[in-house]
Formats: structure tokens, sequence, C-alpha cells
């Protein structure tokens, strides 16, 4: 397998706090890579440095093989990164289908043309078509963005980072605010997408991660704590120590406990 | 009040069912022929109604393509603007000069204001479209007073604060007669004014306008798309320049008159109070907001002692508390939900 995102000693400092680091990770092509950690490990600003939107004080991010490391978010994008936000960050006046047009006519180019209708650019219906099958939203192709549930927003958000056509989808604690029914339906709905597409995966709930993830890496006060697969990281006393700050919290990490 | 008028006002209806093959068909088959009635209607204005009335009408029909220039940067596009006066004056006295020192042959006026409103907004909207919301307000309120003062000092060019007088009467064909018809010089205003009107709408309902859009309503979100935001910023700030420069060359056809106040404060404000009024990003909303403004303007006002200002500023405060979104969101509750464009 390659690399699809290599992160190597990736630092960010606020001052004399280290927030992240010295982090070095790989997310490997067609990975559901989970990245874990307790309150205040460095999750959020690990993924913003990932998503251009802070930049790392030291170390290299690299996407396929080029190096982003100082590259705004929009050109991280054209690159092939997707990301999906902890808060819905959508086109609330828009229809759901035009919010996932939005994103399909930057890849085929036609969100520059002026003379070309919106509803006739057979490559970005294509897609939206597609992208909306895909995440179930078909039958709300048609409702402005402001009338959908929070899940439906989230599957909205799922669908838009789709039609970039990304290599690699990021995504920021998508199942936040949702109800236990919801985060299922939305890691089925990740379980479903298209194998070539990479996924890293920033998450609260362990349920879902422990379901999805074919891989997980765990933050701890800005540093790596544990990195393999889920057996190992689910038996791994340093990981359940910094979780609960005691030794004896088999439970935490049982499977199907709280599901 | 147009030909395009009607179909835009379903824009929205239609967008959101750009998945729904055959939708636009219908939509046009409901709206044509009310577009083709308001169209008639007008052409037919100078063939029953004084003059006078014509001229006033000219007058509006150049100010509400103002407005609706406007209305596609702020409504479509959320950029406010408060010097759209600047292309606009700047293309009223383009027109005036080449009427007077070059061609009276109409399209030539119209075509130097076109580019005269475009190159001052390319300048301009290099640097300003980089700021947003009250900074962007505020930036291009500083360059319409720049543009403001250099007409009244540009004495050699301008005619100063005496405006830019003797402009001739305009040219359909060229070496032909002057225009002398109120009602001629009117259909010249209308056919351009409808032309504009339809491009405008035609890049309101293209990909660019969807994408336009977008940067209203979540400009973060367009840049995380990949979208270079400032790119589309910058064209729709041309073009909305073009468009008010075009709208400055018909004001000159009737008024044959520039002077320094048409691209003063007043004007944009005025515009800007048309496009609430009429409801943001509808465009056939702005275009009735123009004639209420002007009418209350220029024809109550008078009346009122030159307490005109007083009756606008109580419309637009009821215009804002009864009707939030203008003119053109009154009928949309009878259709259900509604999505504004």
């Amino acid at each position: 397998m390659t690399a699809v995102l290599t992160c190597t000693d990736v630092t960010k400092r606020f001052g004399s706090l280290a927030a992240v680091d010295a982090v070095s990770l790989t997310v490997e092509r067609g990975a559901r890579h989970a990245l874990i950690g307790p309150n205040g490990a460095g999750k959020s600003t690990f993924f913003n440095m990932l998503a251009g939107t802070m930049r790392p004080t030291s170390g290299r991010i690299e996407l396929d093989g080029k190096d982003v490391t100082s590259r705004s978010d929009a050109w991280r994008s054209r690159a092939g990164m997707a990301k999906t936000f902890q808060h819905s960050s959508l086109f609330l006046s828009l229809s759901v289908a035009d919010n996932v047009a939005m994103a399909a006519q930057r890849v085929t180019g036609d969100g520059l043309r002026l003379r070309r209708p919106a509803g006739r650019c057979p490559g970005v219906d294509d897609s939206v078509d597609r992208c909306l099958q895909q995440t179930g939203l078909t039958h709300r192709a048609r409702s402005r963005v402001s009338e959908l549930s929070h899940g439906e927003r989230r599957q909205l958000e799922v669908a838009v980072a789709l039609a970039t056509e990304p290599v690699l989808l990021l995504l920021d604690e998508p199942t936040a605010g949702m109800s236990a029914a919801e985060s299922g339906s939305f890691a089925m709905l990740i379980e479903s997408l298209p194998a070539d597409v990479s996924v890293l995966l920033i998450e609260h709930d362990l349920d879902v991660v422990f379901r999805l993830a074919t891989r997980i890496s765990v933050l701890h006060l800005g540093t790596l704590l544990a990195d393999g697969d889920p057996e190992d990281v689910r038996a791994d006393e340093r990981v359940q120590q910094a979780y609960l700050g005691t030794g004896s919290s088999e439970e935490l990490f049982l499977p199907g406990v709280g599901a | 009040m147009t030909g395009s008028v009607t179909t835009s006002s379903d824009m929205a209806v239609d967008r959101v069912t750009t998945t729904a093959p055959g939708s636009r068909r219908t939509v046009l088959r409901r709206d044509l022929p009310v577009a083709v009635v308001v169209v008639l209607a007008l052409l037919s204005v100078p063939f029953f109604a004084p003059p006078e009335l014509a001229n006033v009408l000219t007058r509006i029909l150049a100010l509400a393509l103002l407005a609706v220039s406007l209305d596609l940067l702020v409504g479509v596009g959320g950029l406010p603007s408060l010097g759209h006066a600047a292309p606009f004056g700047v293309g009223a006295y383009a027109a005036g000069i080449v009427a007077k020192e070059v061609t009276t042959f109409a399209p030539a006026q119209l075509l130097a204001a076109v580019v005269a409103g475009a190159v001052l907004s390319a300048a301009v909207g290099w640097l300003v479209v980089r700021a947003r919301g009250t900074y962007l307000l505020m930036l291009t309120l500083a360059v319409a007073e720049l543009v403001h003062v250099l007409a009244g000092r540009w004495e050699t060019v301008t005619g100063g604060t005496n405006g830019l007088v003797g402009i001739p009467g305009i040219r359909l064909v060229p070496g032909g007669e002057p225009v002398r018809l109120a009602g001629v010089r009117y259909w010249y205003v209308l056919v351009v004014a409808l032309l504009c009107f339809g491009l405008i709408v035609v890049i309101s309902r293209s990909a660019f306008g969807r994408s336009l859009r977008g940067i209203r309503d979540n400009e973060a979100r367009m840049s995380s798309l990949g979208y270079s935001t400032f790119r589309i910023k910058y064209t729709v700030f041309v073009l909305a320049g073009a468009f008010a420069g075009a709208a400055g060359s018909l004001y000159t056809v009737q008024s044959r008159f520039v002077s320094p106040s048409d691209l003063g404060f007043e004007v944009s404000a005025l515009a800007l109070l048309a496009v609430v009024i009429g409801g943001r990003g509808s465009l056939w909303g702005a275009v009735l907001g123009t004639g209420l403004v002007f009418y209350i303007r220029d024809e109550i006002g008078p009346q009122l002692g030159g307490r005109g200002g007083l009756l606008l500023g109580l419309v637009f405060i009821a215009a804002v508390y009864l009707l939030p979104r203008g003119f053109a969101g009154v009928r949309l509750p009878r259709r259900g939900r509604e999505v504004t464009s």
C-alpha cells in the first residue's frame, strides 16, 4: 500500500505550549484511519493543520506525494483533499442539489462559466446525482439546506466532499451531536464509501471508531501515544490510562458497549 | 417589467429543480405570456402617453439598469457597495464626451461607457474586493467619493462643477438624423436596458451565478472547495461596473447633461435603497424598487416642498419591517417554501 497522507514531525507551538508535538503519521491508500484522543489532546489543532487553516510551526505534510505544508486550503482541495467540519459549513439558502453542484462545478471548471445555465452542466449534474445517491439524499435534492435535520446536513457534508473527487477525506468529529441511531446510519454511510477514497476520521464516539477503523492513532497531550491495528490499540495500557487516568478501565474498549 | 423579469422571479424555484428535467420548460410556459405582455405594454407607451411620461420612464429605465447591476453584485454575489454610482457616472461622462467630441451614434457612446465602467471597476476592484462586509462598503464609498471630487476638479475633461453641458442628441444610424422624438429615445433606451437585463439574468442563472451565491452564502466554504474566491468576486465586480457604465450612457441619452452629482453618494445610496426595497437577489425586484424610489424623489418630492427624502426614509423603514424580502418576497408565501435567489 502507498501513503496518501504523510505527516513528518508536525509540530504546533502556542508560545511555550506544544499543542501538537512532533507527530508523524501515515494514512495508507484506501484506509479507514481514525484519530482519537481525550479532550485537549491536540486533535483539532492537528486537523486544522491538515486542512490548511493553520500552519505548523515545523514539520512537513505530504498529500499524495506533494508537499502541501504551506499550501492554502483551496490548493489542498484541488490536490484531492476534502473535509467536513465539526460545525456544518454549507450554503444555507441553496438547495441540497445546488450545494453538491457547487463542489462538482469546481472540479469540471463550469463554476466560472458565465453563459452555461446552472441546470445544464452534464458533468456536474451526473456528479450531483451520483453523490446524492451514495449518501442517501436523492429524495432531498430539491429541499433547502435550512430545512434539513442535523444528521442530514452531515450526510450532505459528505456528499459535497465526495463531489470534489477526493483521494483523501478528512472527517472532523462527524457524529458530534448525533443521536445513537443517526451515528449508526452515518457509520453505515462511511462504510459504503468507495474503497479508493481514503478516510481520516477524527472522532469521539469510540463505538463508531472501532466499527469503522482499519487503523487507529491515539493522540495524547500533543504526542502520538499509539498507532496501529484496532486490536493493538484496544489492548494498549497507556491508551486506557490516558482516557481514564487509571489502569483499570477495560470496559471502555469492550466491543459493543453503549451501542 | 421586462421580458426576463417574470422568468427570473421563478428562477429560484427552477434552480432547485436542477435535477428534475423539464422544469425549465414548464416555468417558461407559465411566465412567457406575462413577459410578452409586459414588454408589449412597455413598447406601446409612446403611442398613448405624453412625451413627458416617456422622458420620465427613460430616466427610470436607465436608473433601473443601474439598480439591477448593483443587485447582481449585492443580492446575488453578496458584495455590498456604496459606490456603484462611480462606474455609472464615469460611463455617463464617457458617453457624453464621445457624443460631443467623436460621434453622436448612440451605440458608440454605449460601448465607450461600458468600457469606461469596466475599466474603472477593474482598477478599483483589484484592491477592494479583497475586503468584506462593512469594510467593502466603506472602501467602495471612499473610491466613489474620490471619483466624485475628481469629476468636480478636472475641468478640462468633465466641465468641473458646471457639469458636462451641451451633449448633442443621439443618432441611431451613423450620419443619419438626430433623434428628436421622446418616444424614439425611449425605445432605444428600453431595448438596450432589456438586452442588458437579459444578459444579467443569464449570468445570474449560469453556473457562475451559482458560484456567486456560494460566495454570498459561505465564502470560506467556497475556498475550502478549491475555488479562487478572489477571481469570482473580481469578475462580478467588473461585470457590475460594465453594466453600470451602460446605465450611465442611457442616462445621458435623455438628460444630455452630466454633473459630478450624478456619481455622488446620493445616487449610490438610492440605487442600494431600490435594491433593498425590491428584494435582494431577485433582479426584477430592483426594477420595481427603482421605479418607486425615483418616483418618490422626482415626482412626489417636489410637491412636498423638498421633503421627498423624509418620505423615502419612511418608505425604507416600512419596507424593512413589512417586506423583509422586498417586493420579490411578497408572493412567495403563496408558493409554499421559497428559495431566496
